[in-house]
């Protein structure tokens, strides 16, 4: 069997909280193949963010390994993680989190103002983004102007403008009507499918946990077995 | 560029908090900056003085007066090129409240040392022949509309009486620190006059102003003066016109100190205005800053975009804060020239504003900044929720 695109071993985290430190993931293990679209449940502080986090480094762990693309992780110092994030990963969130000054078209260019691109370049792949999640006519919308389901298009556009190998998504529908829910699910599908994205959800929902190829369950800092 | 966009779009977000903030800053520069101009008119009189020049007076103050026979002694001292004398005369124009430097003076000697007053060979000459001639600085000419001809009616106050003169010239200052606002006039014929209306005061200076060849001398030469006069009826002090300049300033010292310290406390109150807008424009953002920084932008954007955001106010503010000094200053001379002849903006002023600017906008910047681009990006992004 080939490696996988994802290799987390013996992870644990925990956080201090009023003088005591609270366990929140105990010795993780979990594996993604290549071109998997994984979907992470279980209650509300069960660790699935700080899990998602861990893996698109913007959190670090107490022990435990995490190996993405080859790449080991764990082992990298904070500006080559903010590097690495920058090339590899495509974050989408439950707030969409774009950036309320810029417009559409802005949001999805700015990852690339990182990436030495021209300015041309830069519009352009932004604009066959943006045109991808289907909003060409909202280029020049800025977020308060868009509705829920629209910002996290744009979100996505931004998320995978820089042609990273993995999207972490933490509650991507969370906020969204059933509707918008939809056309989200169905983009990330999408993603996945055409672009061979690795996709890691965090969702609390069991039917937009059903797009994913695999779900895993975590109960209070542990992994259950894999189905 | 993008980033420069959001600099400046963040800058405006909350459009009343940083007008509110650039109006304060904008208000604090010209009161740091009028304030500073104060404390130099005041003291222009020490800026202007001459160090090749002595004042000789009586010892025991400024109200008793010398004999007029010292200045043939004087003259004689070892370093002194020149002398003249003069009386401080405190008449006032018409009404009490126009009040202005006046004084009887020997016009030629008088004129050669002070050679910053620059005036035309014609009126000079004028000058120096009519008894009853006087000179007024431009800007004494303008504020009462005198003309050269005019008679002038002064009213004493030491020296009682109406005294009329006929203006036979109007002064220039050599540069803009010599003051343009005094009235001088033939100390021979306030002389005569005291002789008839009062012998106690005839021949007799307020003080003598010495040129010597040296400024090094100065020490030298003043002693030597006094010495002279040593145990006589008059004794003298004579100091540079400098230190002579300053014991008149001196007695407001405190004032001035005062003034120069609400000036500062006017700058540290603004930073705490201008701090408190940052760290109230950073805290509603930090998720904001957390996703950039997510995306891979380092400290350094976030530092870039918090402390252009801060430089963005205060320059905005301090600015025009600048801009108005020049235009406050005019006021100030046109209504208030008669406390402050010399009222001129500094170069050190405007660089002290633009300093202060830069204290305040760095350190308005400097907490938000290294929070928002240190704080663990992931409970910055819990913010948001
Ligand atoms: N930055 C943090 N500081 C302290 N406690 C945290 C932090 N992040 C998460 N936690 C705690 O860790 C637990 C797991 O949180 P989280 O991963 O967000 O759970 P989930 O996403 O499954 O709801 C919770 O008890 C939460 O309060
Ligand atoms: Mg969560």
């Amino acid at each position: 069997m080939a490696e996988p695109f994802v290799k987390i071993r013996n992870l644990s985290k925990s956080y201090w909280r009023g003088g005591r430190q609270v366990p929140v993931l105990a010795g993780i293990d979990i594996d993604v193949a290549e071109g998997e679209f994984l979907a992470l449940m279980g209650p509300s502080g069960s660790g699935k963010s700080t899990l998602l986090n861990l893996m698109a480094g913007i959190d670090n762990a107490d022990t435990g390994t995490i190996e993405i693309g080859g790449v080991e992780i764990t082992s990298l110092t904070e500006a080559e993680l903010t590097a690495w994030r920058s090339d590899n990963v495509g974050f989408i969130f439950q707030f969409y989190n774009l950036v309320p000054v810029l417009t559409a078209l802005e949001n999805v260019e700015l990852p690339l103002v990182l990436q030495g691109l021209s300015r041309k370049e830069r519009k352009e792949r932004a604009a066959f983004f943006l045109g991808l999640v289907n909003l060409s006519e909202r280029t020049d919308h800025y977020p308060g102007q868009l509705s829920g389901g629209e910002q996290q298009r744009v979100a996505i556009a931004r998320a995978m403008v820089t042609d990273p190998l993995l999207l972490v998504a933490d509650e991507p529908t969370g906020d969204l009507d059933r509707r918008s829910a939809e056309e989200v699910l169905e983009l990330m599908e999408k993603l996945n499918r055409e672009f061979k994205k690795v996709i890691v959800m965090v969702t609390h929902d069991p039917k937009s946990a059903e797009r994913a190829h695999v779900i895993r369950h975590l109960e209070k800092g542990y992994l259950n077995a894999a189905p | 560029m993008l980033l420069l966009k959001i600099l400046f779009r963040n800058a405006f977000r909350h459009k009343l908090r940083t007008i509110l903030t650039i109006l304060g800053m904008t208000i604090a520069i010209l009161a740091f900056g009028i304030l500073r101009t104060v404390v130099d008119a005041w003291y222009a009189g020490v800026e202007a003085s001459q160090a090749n020049r002595l004042i000789t007076r009586n010892a025991i103050s400024l109200t008793f007066s010398l004999p007029i026979s010292y200045a043939e002694k004087i003259r004689q001292t070892e370093g002194v090129e020149k002398v003249s004398w003069g009386n401080w005369f405190g008449a006032y124009y018409k009404e009490e409240k126009n009040f202005f430097a006046n004084m009887a003076v020997d016009p030629k000697s008088h004129l050669e040392i002070v050679d910053e007053l620059i005036l035309d060979p014609a009126e000079k000459s004028e000058y120096f022949k009519d008894r009853r001639g006087a000179i007024a600085g431009r800007k004494l000419a303008e504020r009462f509309g005198w003309k050269i001809g005019d008679i002038i009616t002064l009213k004493g106050t030491i020296y009682p009486g109406d005294w009329d003169f006929v203006l036979k010239g109007i002064y220039m200052g050599r540069d803009e620190t010599v003051d343009e606002s005094i009235f001088l006039f033939h100390w021979d014929y306030f002389n005569e006059r005291m002789k008839v209306q009062n012998p106690m005061e005839a021949d007799q200076a307020g003080f003598y102003i010495i040129e010597i060849e040296r400024p090094e001398m100065a020490a030298a030469v003043s002693g030597r003066i006094d010495a002279i006069f040593k145990n006589s009826l008059a004794e003298t002090l004579t100091e540079t016109e400098r230190a002579f300049q300053l014991s008149f300033v001196s007695m407001t010292e405190a004032i001035m100190m005062a003034i120069q310290l609400v000036s500062v406390v006017v700058i540290a109150i603004i930073m705490a205005v201008s701090a408190n807008t940052m760290a109230m424009s950073v805290r509603e953002r930090l998720a904001e800053y957390a996703t950039m920084r997510t995306l891979g932008f380092g400290a350094g954007t976030v530092f870039l975009l918090i402390f252009g955001e801060s430089a963005v106010i205060t320059f905005t503010g301090a600015l025009a804060g600048v801009a108005l000094t020049f235009p406050a200053a005019g006021l100030f001379r046109s209504e208030l020239g008669q406390f402050f002849p010399i009222f001129i903006v500094k170069a050190t002023t405007i660089w002290l504003d633009l300093g202060a600017a830069l204290v305040v906008s760095l350190v308005s910047a400097v907490v938000p900044a290294f929070r928002a681009a240190t704080a663990p990006i992931n409970s910055a992004l819990r913010r948001a929720v």
